[in-house]
């Protein structure tokens, strides 16, 4: 920028407004703007006039769209020339539990082909709920020379054939994410397509896989990539390789480890040991798949600056996790099994008081004679101990009003509360009450509330409470819940910021979801499954907001009039074509 | 009550309320399970609805874990003398619904794959022993087979008549003093809300020895019906019998559904076509792309072989089930 011109703009504070304009440079605002990351925050920049909303859309490197379907690809590369990177989430979340029906849509090639014209010079595409095939994959590959960053989770449409190509084809990648997809694995030969030459990745992370690879392949490649950070195995990796590995990568700052499960000789186990005790870095702990108790000690050295440390598929008893917990003073979110029940949660509320995040998962989710896991025990001892608790995923066989009301109260800053009472409809099991003061708690205490998952017997006042109190609430999963569609209008009434609403098993019909009309505009997305809704509600809905699409997807065998799954958000792009037959757009 | 409500959406009120008025086997579990939540909390298991689900039966497919008593018996154990192999009386005296009943013959591996609709009707004509092997024709077995038929009739009396069912209606409480209230859990899709590949990290973890290799071998399986496929890890399974445990659990939702999804209106004669209709089949895709039946061979060569899976109605198992088919017919 030349120096008279700044001169210029300042000398002319009283200027009117064409000259205001011009004194201040677009290639300026683009300068600034460009250092703003939040999408968030550019939208609103966007939204100030013309010129922001010019600078804002050529300074803009990363778009995030949230739902596939609210725009096309034509329309962000129309809007912004210059990206180079793209997050992109299709299916609605249900998706993960199985309830929506198989090739329901959320392609990604369409995408690419648009991406492959308007930017050759793409970096990073991170994809959740996508459906991307191994043909898209190659395509990918081969479309960006710049390609760098490659992030899928909860995928599926594809197999080991397609990440074989971005392995082939991709000179300067960077990551390769591969996070809990619908995968066919076809076995493990795919890693060993990085070349030789090839020395630049920093995140590998297969977990998803369990074919074996060829071990002598990785070492190869992770001994060569120098900026290695972040290396996630899978569980045919056996510790013996877990230390030839960390040997040559003591840099790693997370590490998924393989099977943590085979038997080592004496000196095996030292060897292990020492090797992670020079991984001075490492922050985050993955994987220990079967882990041992006996050998949990390895990683003691490095519990010490643990921030972040899933045990989510190790199932441990309680005094082996409150051993390994009394060396890792520093962490600050932990996922654990419930095997470790309320015995182990009492050790995470003595050892660990940063915590804020806790995510308790079910071993045996399914199995009808289970008498553990955990209760509403451990849970209060978590809070007592853990003040600063934030996010909390807990599944559960029972829970009470009053121990909710204590967690609150001990944890008023949580911002994603998602309790998961694992019986259906189950109320307070002392008092044989519903739930609904144990949520009234939550978001009467939990003003920063953003997220809640609700679960057990709950009423209408439930959802008076979240429609009265959770003004900051922007994501809300309700199933087997609520007694009438007055429930969800005061849902849809009280929550201003509500963006994603999906709700299952429940006994809200056309007037509840005609209730949000005005809303839905200013939301993602709302899914409604197994409730009372019907098609003609539905198509009321259609009607009256063009603006939405109205998506029903039919089950067989059911009533005509009965809209057993729906899914309606917002769109610039129309009614998508792409739709299966089982999907019914209105 | 929660499991009330629970019901509703999974349709098994309906079915308590339709089974109340046909007076059928299965009402006398379906309508004992309010009682037995009201006298339990949530906590104490006290609710078979499994007896209430859908079976598909596979060679050795008696599932361990349900205790059986017929006339205070513990029918759990096999009688070996005259071949029956308890699992169909269960279905008759627990009141399977829509049961498939697993005939099993566990020596041999065949298998038997039929709804025990729970219809006396059925049962008395030894439907439920319907093998798609054409297992009453004596060419596999004969004796287990045929011996089983006359302990059925035995115990059902006269096959027409719902009285003896009554009768069972005072046996089936302590059944189901055995059963769990989570029971239902299984039966509900998508519920508790897991992902897949946890789901399935840790079902291959409860069933693998640690030294089984890696390696999985995950198949489609389809249901005639139903909305959506499945995928199952073969390897995760050591036999037919934890197989067929693990389809049941994934497809009785669809059954059951049906019924559910049709709100309070659920007419008599459709739920009667559910009941009485086709028998399932459970067919594999091989190798060389023919469609075979399963449970012929033995389960590693099966696991190596097997493509995909489909759960075909008996109606459409001609070449495969002609038995099944037949049954299909004198039912209807």
């Amino acid at each position: 920028m030349e120096p008279s011109e700044l001169k210029r703009s300042k000398d002319s504070p009283n200027s009117d407004e064409s000259t205001r304009r011009s004194s201040f440079p677009d290639e300026v605002l683009e300068r600034v703007l460009s250092l703003l990351k939040s999408h968030r925050d550019r939208s609103s920049v966007s939204l100030v006039c013309k010129d922001w909303y010019n600078a804002e859309r050529w300074s803009r490197t990363h778009v995030f769209i949230g739902n596939c379907y609210s725009v096309s690809p034509e329309i962000v590369a129309r809007r912004f020339p210059k990206i180079r990177s793209v997050t992109l989430k299709g299916k609605p979340r249900f998706s993960d539990f199985n309830l929506v029906p198989e090739n329901w849509g959320a392609d990604i090639h369409a995408w690419l082909v648009v991406f492959a014209a308007k930017y050759p010079f793409l970096e990073e595409l991170r994809l959740k709920r996508m459906a991307i095939s191994d043909e898209s994959l190659e395509f990918l590959a081969v479309s960006f020379p710049n390609f760098k960053a490659l992030s899928l989770l909860s995928c599926d449409g594809f197999s080991t054939n397609g990440l074989a190509a971005i392995a082939t084809h991709c000179k300067n990648l960077t990551e390769l994410d591969i996070q809990e997809n619908g995968i066919d694995d076809k076995g493990g030969s795919w890693l060993s397509c990085f070349p030789e030459s090839f020395t630049s990745l920093e995140v590998l992370n297969f977990a998803n896989l369990s074919s074996d690879i060829n071990f002598d392949a990785l070492e190869r490649l992770v001994g060569r990539c120098k900026s290695m950070r972040v290396l996630k195995l899978n569980r045919s990796v056996s510790l013996e390789q877990l230390q030839r590995l960390l040997v040559n990568a003591p840099q790693l700052a997370e590490l998924g480890t393989g099977s943590f499960s085979e038997e080592l000789t004496f000196r095996q186990y030292v060897e292990l040991e020492s090797a992670l005790s020079n991984c001075q870095n490492m922050h985050t702990l993955y994987g220990l798949w079967d882990a041992k108790g006996i050998y949990l000690p390895a990683l003691y050295p490095v519990c010490t600056h643990l921030t972040f440390l899933n045990l989510s598929y190790a199932a441990l008893r309680s005094d082996e996790l409150a051993k390994l917990l009394a060396h890792c003073p520093r962490l600050k979110r932990l996922w654990v099994l419930d095997t470790v029940e309320d015995k182990g949660l009492e050790a995470v509320g003595l050892n660990c008081p940063l915590l804020e995040e806790l995510r308790v998962f079910p071993a045996d989710p399914f199995d009808e004679e289970i008498i553990h896991g955990v209760t509403e025990a451990g849970f209060v001892a978590v809070s007592f101990g853990c003040p600063r608790l934030q996010y909390v995923l807990y599944f559960c066989r029972q829970m009470t009003n009053a121990a909710v009301a204590t967690i609150v109260q001990n944890c008023p800053d949580f911002t994603h509360f998602r309790l998961c009472i694992m019986n259906p409809g189950q109320p307070d099991y002392i008092t044989n009450e519903p739930m609904d003061e144990a949520f009234g708690a939550v978001v009467k205490t939990c003003t920063k509330l953003q997220r809640l998952s609700v679960s057990g017997r709950l009423t209408d006042l439930t959802f008076e409470y979240i429609g009265r109190y959770a003004k900051n609430l922007e994501t809300l999963s309700v199933a087997f819940a609520g007694s009438s569609d007055w429930g969800m209008q005061c849902v849809m009434g009280g929550c201003s910021k509500l963006r994603k609403l999906e709700i299952r098993d429940c006994p809200f019909g056309n007037a509840a979801l005609l209730s949000g009309l005005e809303k839905y505009e200013s939301m993602r997305s709302l899914w409604m499954s197994a409730c009372n809704v019907t098609m003609n509600g539905c198509r009321l809905l259609a009607r009256e907001m063009p603006r939405l699409n109205v998506e029903v997807m039919k089950e067989d065998g059911s009533d005509d009039s009965q809209a057993d799954k729906v899914y309606v958000y917002r769109s610039i792009a129309g009614p998508r074509r792409d739709a299966p037959p089982s999907v019914l757009t209105l | 009550m929660s499991t009330p409500l629970e019901h509703d959406y999974i349709g098994l009120a309906a079915t308590s309320s339709m089974e109340r008025s046909s007076e059928k086997i299965s009402s006398s579990s379906s309508s004992s399970i309010p009682s037995n939540i009201e006298d339990k909390t949530t906590n104490n298991p006290s609710l078979n609805l499994k007896e209430t689900e859908l079976r598909l039966g596979l060679p050795g497919s008696e599932s361990p874990e349900r205790k059986l008593s017929l006339f205070g018996k513990d029918l759990e154990t096999n009688d070996k003398s005259n071949g029956f192999v308890g699992s169909p009386l269960k279905n008759l005296v627990s009141g399977a619904k829509r049961g498939f009943s697993d005939a099993i013959d566990g020596s041999n591996g065949n298998w038997v794959f039929a709804i025990n609709g729970k219809s006396d009707v059925e049962l008395g004509k030894g439907a439920v022993l319907a093998s798609p092997r054409g297992g009453l024709d004596n060419k596999t077995n004969p004796q287990q087979v045929r011996t089983s038929v006359p302990v059925m009739k035995e115990v059902v009396g006269v096959p027409q008549s719902p009285k003896p069912v009554q009768d069972k209606k005072n046996l089936v409480p302590p059944v189901n003093e055995h059963a769990s209230a989570p029971a239902a859990k299984a039966q509900v899709v998508g519920w508790p809300p897991i992902r897949s590949f946890r789901k399935n990290s840790m079902a291959s973890n409860l069933a693998k020895n640690s030294d089984e290799a890696a390696g999985c071998l995950y198949v489609k399986v389809s249901m005639d019906g139903a909305p959506y496929l499945r995928k199952v890890d073969l390897k995760t399974y050591n036999n037919y019998r934890e197989f067929s445990s693990a389809l049941e659990k994934m497809f009785s939702c669809f059954t059951i559904g049906q019924c559910g999804s049709n709100g309070d209106g659920l007419s008599e004669s459709r739920l009667m076509d559910l009941l009485h209709g086709s028998e399932y089949v459970l067919t594999y895709e091989d190798k060389d792309g023919d469609w075979m039946l399963v449970g012929d061979v033995p389960w590693e060569m099966f696991t190596d072989s097997c493509r995909r899976l489909r759960i075909m109605k008996g109606s459409e198992a001609i070449g495969l089930a002609p038995r099944a088919m037949e049954k299909c017919k004198n039912q209807n």
